[in-house]
């Protein structure tokens, strides 16, 4: 796989020891995390360990209380997904976040609609739609013109991802589950879409709960445990046991609240 | 590309491929091996796919076709006077004022998003409150203000009216259900309290011709004519360009034959209806109004950016709010357009009336109206139906009324026949909805 050999790089993304907390808990507690160009990362942890959190707080929906955010080596700060988007971050839900009663493109263009004097410009749509669904090989489709509703969860899922990628300043795109809910064949599929990403040149965050899943197609894994960063493993030379370990029982390296913080 | 032991490998792939949407039409190795439909489609396939679309549950204008025929042959068999030429701009005249609220309640349903209902129950006494407003207006010298301006004066007040429930809805969080039912009262209360506060008997006439002349006025038989011819040519005109730009670009298009045969049965319907016009007063000067109304909804609706974000409110609030859309600002803008849509319902009203009294906009207008939309095919869960439904609809509705009316049928017995009637339509939509969700097609 190209993505892995691109780990030299520097990262696309990284977070430096930032926390979010909601009144007295601590979702997020000096977390580091980071991602490259054309690696896939995976981002494990058990319910509540805080990777939806850290997700909000890197695309601006909670923004993080503390820490540092840098992107493309720059120091940013991302207040809202429009900031988010502007830099070239995309997400693609776990619910998917698309309209059922509207047709393939016009949920890949929703709120980008291309116009022409003010019209809706729906034959260029349909093209740059089709074209972006064919890079990813995306083959099963009937009809872009048909209903999302009509599809299946792996088709669902590729028009999503395909929808956060079809932008030509996308850099890094990020994956709440996608394979939550899908059969054998459907998630073949989208990990084959995922795998594609990264070797494209996006930096891929995947978050999953399945450990198959993710030693098929990340490099890297970084692991959350009660709102604290536990591991940062390389997928080759880990095995699933380790990953289990971390997750349920990683050290935490600090103590919320015991550290040389004011008092 | 995988070292690790997985699940997923080629064999367990190649033994679940059986699911119908996991295959590939088509050979891989031809030009168009992404799998999407071929550029044209025959005749066969485009009638047996609208009949598969039928069948799960996306019945189109299906319902409204059926119910005229059953109207035709009830009415038609009852009472000879039906189906008669005077009888036709006779309905043409009375479904005016409900088309055009209608259409506005067409906006509403849209917004709908599954589970909270989007409705607006004051949309008769707001329109009420405009044909009242432009009736004061014009009263010779108190204020005497000219016509148009009279309209004006109406719209705004009927879209501001709009504009303040929607912000109720929105920024205070009120459902639409109650925020109109309120409206119901006080719009209906404000009826009241102007026409008894302006005239002691409780009505007041329109005593300027134009203000008359919109919903009674016909046109001549050679204008009732060349606008038929515009409207045919336009529409081929449209069909035919909107078919050229996608062959240009190699998208897949209806058959030639089915554009064709869509262009000859508007054609047919248009000059029937306008030489049935014709052989009595001519075409009502208000159903080129009505048209003009339909025309600019229905490009606003499928041709712009916010037409496609109304859709996607009442397909999924969620995913419009994630696309970065303002959802609330699109239900303001739809509670404004329809208030706007009430006043000129209101004006096409008092019109008709020559007058308003302190009971405009009672009666069973409001039911006539929502079932109007219903009927026409708009659906009360949201995201589904279009501005034309209004029409059809409102046309099915009055022609019953109309029916009943003739019949001179017991007001009782007319109430019980139109609420069966909106019932019926409601059962349809929530038949098809279910099928559609059974199928997967929304």
């Amino acid at each position: 796989m190209t993505a892995t050999e691109s780990s030299g790089d520097a990262p696309l993304l990284t977070c430096s020891g930032v926390s979010k907390s909601f009144g007295a808990v601590n979702a997020l507690y000096k977390v580091d995390f980071e991602v490259k160009a054309g690696e896939v990362m995976a981002l494990v942890g058990d319910n509540g360990a805080g990777k939806s959190t850290l997700i909000k707080g890197i695309v601006g929906i909670y923004p993080f209380d503390e820490g540092e955010t840098t992107f493309a080596g720059k120091s940013v700060k991302i207040h809202g997904p429009k900031d988010a988007a502007d830099l070239g971050i995309e997400v693609v839900y776990q619910d998917l976040a698309l309209a059922d009663n509207l047709d393939v493109v016009a949920n890949m263009f929703l709120g980008r609609e291309q116009k022409s004097r003010g019209i809706l410009d729906e034959v260029t749509m349909e093209k740059r739609a089709r074209e972006t669904l064919e890079s990813l090989k995306v083959t099963t489709l009937r009809s872009v013109r048909q209903t999302v509703a009509g599809l299946s969860g792996g088709q669902r899922q590729a028009v999503a991802v395909a929808k956060a990628v079809m932008w030509g300043d996308s850099k890094m795109v990020i994956l709440d589950e996608p394979t939550a809910a899908l059969g054998v064949a459907q998630t073949r599929q989208v990990l084959d879409m995922v795998a594609r990403l990264a070797e494209q040149g996006y930096a891929v965050v995947l978050i999953s709960h399945n450990l198959h899943d993710i030693f098929e197609v990340a490099d890297r894994i970084t692991v959350l445990r009660l709102g604290q960063q536990v591991a940062v493993m390389d997928r080759r030379s880990s095995t699933q046991q380790e990953v289990v370990h971390s997750i349920t029982a990683g050290e935490m390296k600090h103590v919320p609240g015991m550290e040389g913080e004011v008092a | 590309m995988s070292d690790t032991p997985s699940p997923y490998d080629s064999d367990a792939v190649a033994a679940s491929t059986s699911t119908p949407e996991d295959e590939i039409p088509g050979s891989p190795t031809s030009p168009r091996a992404a799998g999407f439909a071929a550029p044209t489609t025959g005749v066969g396939d485009y009638v047996r796919q609208r009949w598969e679309a039928v069948k799960a549950g996306e019945l189109g204008a299906l319902p409204i076709i059926f119910g005229l025929i059953v109207i035709v042959l009830i009415f038609g068999t009852l009472e000879d006077q039906f189906l008669t030429a005077r009888n036709f701009t006779n309905v043409l005249l009375q479904m005016a004022p409900v088309a055009a609220l209608a259409m506005g309640i067409v906006f509403i349903l849209l917004i709908a998003d599954g589970e909270v209902v989007s409705i607006d129950l004051s949309v008769a006494f707001v329109a009420a409150v405009g044909g009242v407003i432009m009736t004061l207006l014009q009263r010779p010298d108190d204020p005497g203000w000219p016509w148009w301006a009279c309209i004006l004066g109406a719209l705004a007040v009927t879209t501001a009216i709009g504009l303040l429930h929607s912000l109720i809805i929105t920024k205070l969080g009120v459902p639409s259900f109650i925020t109109t039912l309120a409206g119901f009262l006080v719009w209906s209360g404000v009826v009241l309290w102007l026409t008894t506060r302006f005239s002691t008997a409780g009505t007041i006439r329109i005593q300027d011709e134009r203000l008359v002349d919109i919903a009674n006025n016909f046109l001549s038989e050679g204008v009732g004519w060349a606008i038929a011819i515009i409207v045919i040519v336009a529409y081929a005109i449209n069909q035919t360009t909107t078919m050229r730009a996608r062959q240009g670009r190699g998208l897949d298009t209806k058959p030639l034959a089915i554009v064709i045969a869509q262009i000859v049965g508007l054609a047919a319907v248009v000059l029937i209806a306008t030489a049935v016009a014709n052989s009595d007063r001519g075409v009502p000067q208000i159903t080129i109004t009505l048209g003009v109304f339909l025309l600019l909804w229905t490009f606003v609706t499928t041709r712009t950016a916010f037409g496609r974000h109304i859709y996607a409110v009442g397909g999924s609030p969620e995913a419009t709010r994630r696309a970065g859309i303002s959802v609330d600002n699109v239900r303001i803008a739809v509670f404004a357009i329809n208030g706007f849509m009430a006043g000129v319902g209101g004006v096409i009203l008092a019109s008709r009336l020559r007058s308003v009294a302190t009971n405009t906009g009672g009666g069973n207008l409001l039911l006539n109206v929502i079932a109007a939309a219903v009927i026409g095919g708009t659906s009360l869960f949201g995201g589904s139906g279009r501005v034309v439904s209004a029409l059809y609809g409102a046309l099915v509705i009055t022609s019953i009324q109309n029916g009943m009316d003739l019949l001179g049928l017991n007001s009782g017995i007319k109430f019980i026949i139109t609420g069966i009637v909106l019932l019926l339509a409601v059962m349809v939509d929530s038949v098809s909805k279910r099928r559609r969700a059974a199928r997967g097609l929304t």
